[in-house]
C-alpha cells in the first residue's frame, strides 16, 4: 500500500474507530473498579464521584476470590503442561516419521478441534458420574476432572499447531544431529525443541489462555471446592446487590496475568499462528 | 523475552555438533543407513511410542465420549438413570424425532435457536473478518505508534472470555450502563432507555460482544498472512499505475486466499458453537433472540435433566457442522483450482 492521502485517512479512521471500540470497554472496566458502590448503582458517569480502591480490597472477602484464583491457576497450569508434553511427542512423530495410521491420527485430531465443547460435556459428565459411583473417585467437582475436560480443547490445538511448527523447521537439522549420533529423542530435545521454541511458547500461552477463560465445563464440573474464576465471579451478584465495582475490579485482576503474558510473548504467538495456521 | 526464530535455529546446529563430536568421524558408514529414519528397523516402533500418550488421551477425551454421546442420543436418559444408565429405556429415534419435529415445543425451540445461531454466526464472521482486514491493511505500513496500536487491538482477544463479556454486561445494563447513557443522555438517539439484554435487542448485543472479542483474531491471522506477500508485487502494481484499492483487490485478496479460507471456517465454527457469550451475557434466563445452539443444548439438558434429548441435539449440531465444513472446503477448493 502506498501512503497516498486516501490511504492515510483510511488508516486514521480505522485506527480511531477500532481504538475506541477496543478502549471504551476497557475504560469502563477500569473506572468502575475505582468507583464506590453508589456510583455503579446509579446512572453511568464517565468519571468516579470519588476515586476509591476499596473494590480491590473488598472483592477478596465478598467471594473467596483467592481460592478461585488458585483453582484456576492449578487447573489451567496442569492442562497446559499436560497438553504441551503430549503434543510435543505426538507432533514430533507426525512431523518426522511416516508410519501406518498417521493420516487417521491427524484427521482425527484436526476434526475433534472443530467439534463444539457441548458435544463432549454431556457424555463426559455421564462418564465421570459413573466412574464416581463405580470406584468412588470423584471427577465431577474435582480439579483432576476439570483438567481432563480442558484437554478436550487444549490437546488437539497443541498437536495441530506444533505439527505445523515442526514441519517448518528444516529436517536437515535433526538429520544432522542423528548423523552425529543423537537418538531421535535426543534430536527432538537438543535440536527441534530449541528451534521450535517460539511455537512451543505460543502453544502454551494459547492453551493457558483458553483454559483460564473457559466457562462451559467450569459451569458444570465445579462445585464449592474446585470452583474456578469463570464461575466464581458470578457470585458477586447476590439477591440484594450486584457489586459491579467489585466484579470489574476482580475481572481486571484476573485478566492481568494472561494479558501481560500474551503481550510479552506476542511475537512468538504471531510466529506460531503463522506456522500453524498459514501453511 | 520472545527470541526470534532465526537466533534459535542458528544456535541449534552448534548444539547438535557439540553433543556428539566423537561419533562424527567414525560414523560415516552407519548413519547412511540411519538417514532413512522412517524405514530403519530400530525406529519402526518409535513413532507409535511417541504417539501412545496422545492416542490414549484422545481415546479417553474424544473418541469414548463421542461414542457414549451417540449412544445417549438413543436412550431416554433422564435424571433417574444418570447413575444407573444401563437401566435407561431405549428410545430408538424418539429423541431425534422430538428434536426435529417443528410442531413440538422442543423441536420448535431448537429450530428457532438454530435460525438465531445462523444469523449470529454470519453477522459475527462478516464483521470480525471485515474489521480484522481493515486493521491489518491499515497497519501494514510502519508508522509512529504502530506497535502500540497493534498491542491495544489484541487486548480484547487476550482477555479471559468472561472478563470481557462481564464488562459488556455492565455496559449494557438498562439504567446504569454506559451504552444507554451515551445513546439516551449524550446523543439523544433513543428517547427511552432500551433493554439490551432482553427481547430482540439481545441479538444485537450478542453480535457486538462476539465481534469485540473475535475481530482481533482475524486481525492477527490476516496480519500474519500479509507478511508472506512479496512487496515487489505492490511495487510492480504501482508502477503499472494501480491505486491502493486496486492493488488490494488484485494482490492482497488473492494472496490471502488460503489464509482467508481457513480463517473464515474457524471463525464460523467458533461462533456457531459459542457458549460463553450468551451464558455470561444472559445467565440461564435466555431471551429467545439470544438463544444460541450450544447454550440451548446446555439449558435443555441441565434444566430438565433430559440428557437423551441434549445428546440428540448435539449429534445433530455435529452433523450439521461436518456437512457444512465439507461443502465449504469442496467449494473453495474447486474455485481455487479453477483460478
Amino acid at each position: 500500500m502506498r501512503n497516498t492521502k486516501g490511504f492515510m485517512s483510511f488508516r486514521a479512521v480505522t485506527v480511531l474507530l477500532l481504538g475506541a471500540f477496543t478502549l471504551i470497554p476497557l475504560y469502563a472496566m477500569v473506572t468502575a473498579a475505582l468507583k464506590p458502590l453508589r456510583d455503579v448503582q446509579s446512572t453511568f458517569t464517565w468519571w468516579p464521584s470519588t476515586l476509591t480502591v476499596s473494590p480491590f480490597v473488598d472483592m477478596w472477602t465478598t467471594v473467596p476470590l483467592a481460592r478461585y484464583f488458585g483453582n484456576s491457576l492449578v487447573v489451567s497450569g496442569l492442562a497446559t503442561l499436560a497438553s504441551v508434553v503430549l503434543a510435543v511427542l505426538a507432533a514430533f512423530a507426525v512431523s518426522r516419521f511416516s508410519f501406518r495410521g498417521r493420516s487417521i491420527f491427524t484427521t482425527t485430531v484436526l476434526s475433534t478441534q472443530m467439534f463444539p465443547g457441548v458435544l463432549f460435556l454431556l457424555p463426559l459428565f455421564l462418564i465421570f458420574t459413573n466412574i464416581n459411583s463405580a470406584t468412588g473417585i470423584q471427577l465431577v467437582g474435582s480439579r483432576l476432572g476439570l483438567v481432563i475436560t480442558y484437554l478436550t480443547f487444549t490437546l488437539p490445538f497443541s498437536i495441530w499447531m506444533l505439527v505445523g511448527y515442526f514441519d517448518s523447521i528444516p529436517r536437515e537439522l535433526d538429520e544432522a544431529a542423528m548423523v552425529d549420533g543423537c537418538t531421535p529423542l535426543g534430536a527432538l530435545w537438543r535440536v527441534v525443541l530449541p528451534a521450535a521454541r517460539p511455537g512451543v511458547i505460543a502453544v502454551a500461552i494459547y492453551s493457558f489462555m483458553t483454559a483460564w477463560g473457559e466457562v462451559l465445563f467450569a459451569s458444570v464440573m465445579t462445585n464449592d471446592s474446585n470452583r474456578t474464576l469463570a464461575v466464581g465471579l458470578r457470585e458477586y451478584s447476590t439477591q440484594t446487590n450486584v457489586y459491579w465495582n467489585q466484579i470489574m475490579a476482580a475481572s481486571l485482576v484476573v485478566s492481568v496475568p494472561v494479558v501481560v503474558g500474551f503481550l510479552l510473548a506476542q511475537k512468538s504467538f504471531v510466529a506460531g499462528v503463522t506456522a500453524g495456521a498459514v501453511k | 523475552m520472545a527470541t526470534s526464530t532465526s537466533s534459535a535455529t542458528s544456535s541449534a546446529p552448534t548444539a547438535a555438533r557439540t553433543a556428539a563430536p566423537s561419533t562424527a568421524g567414525a560414523g560415516t558408514t552407519r548413519p547412511r543407513r540411519r538417514r532413512g529414519r522412517a524405514t530403519s528397523r530400530d525406529h519402526k516402533l518409535l513413532p507409535y511410542l511417541l504417539l501412545a500418550p496422545a492416542v490414549v488421551m484422545e481415546l479417553l477425551i474424544h473418541i469414548l465420549p463421542m461414542l457414549v454421546g451417540i449412544w445417549m442420543s438413543f436412550v431416554r436418559l433422564t435424571k433417574f438413570f444418570l447413575a444407573n444408565w444401563s437401566a435407561a429405556p431405549w428410545a430408538g429415534l424418539g429423541n431425534y424425532r422430538l428434536a426435529l419435529d417443528i410442531n413440538s415445543s422442543i423441536g420448535a425451540k431448537l429450530f428457532q435457536s438454530f435460525l438465531v445461531t445462523i444469523g449470529f454466526s454470519v453477522a459475527a464472521v462478516v464483521l470480525s473478518w471485515g474489521l480484522g482486514m481493515a486493521a491489518a491493511v491499515a497497519l501494514q505500513q510502519p508508522f509512529r505508534g504502530r506497535g502500540i496500536v497493534r498491542t491495544l487491538f489484541l487486548v480484547p482477544y487476550a482477555l479471559p472470555a468472561y472478563a470481557g463479556i462481564l464488562t459488556w454486561n455492565f455496559m449494557l445494563q438498562r439504567d446504569t450502563g454506559l451504552i444507554n447513557h451515551v445513546l439516551a443522555d449524550n446523543l439523544h438517539l433513543t428517547g427511552d432507555r432500551p433493554f439490551w439484554l432482553l427481547g430482540n435487542n439481545a441479538f444485537t448485543s450478542l453480535v457486538v460482544v462476539a465481534v469485540w472479542r473475535l475481530w482481533p483474531f482475524a486481525f492477527l491471522t490476516i496480519m500474519a498472512g500479509l507478511q508472506s506477500v512479496p512487496t515487489e508485487l505492490y511495487e510492480a502494481a504501482s508502477v503499472d499505475g494501480a491505486g491502493n484499492l486496486r492493488s488490494w483487490r488484485s494482490i492482497t485478496l488473492p494472496s490471502l486466499r488460503p489464509v482467508n479460507i481457513v480463517l473464515v471456517l474457524v471463525l464460523f465454527l467458533w461462533t456457531f458453537s459459542d457458549f460463553n457469550t450468551p451464558y455470561v451475557l444472559f445467565g440461564t434466563a435466555q431471551p429467545p433472540a439470544g438463544d444460541l445452539v450450544s447454550f440451548h443444548i446446555y439449558n435443555a439438558s441441565f434444566l430438565t435433566w433430559n440428557f437423551g434429548i441434549g445428546a440428540a441435539m448435539s449429534v445433530l449440531l455435529l452433523l450439521f457442522l461436518m456437512v457444512l465444513t465439507a461443502a465449504y472446503l469442496v467449494v473453495t477448493n474447486r474455485r481455487s483450482s479453477r483460478a
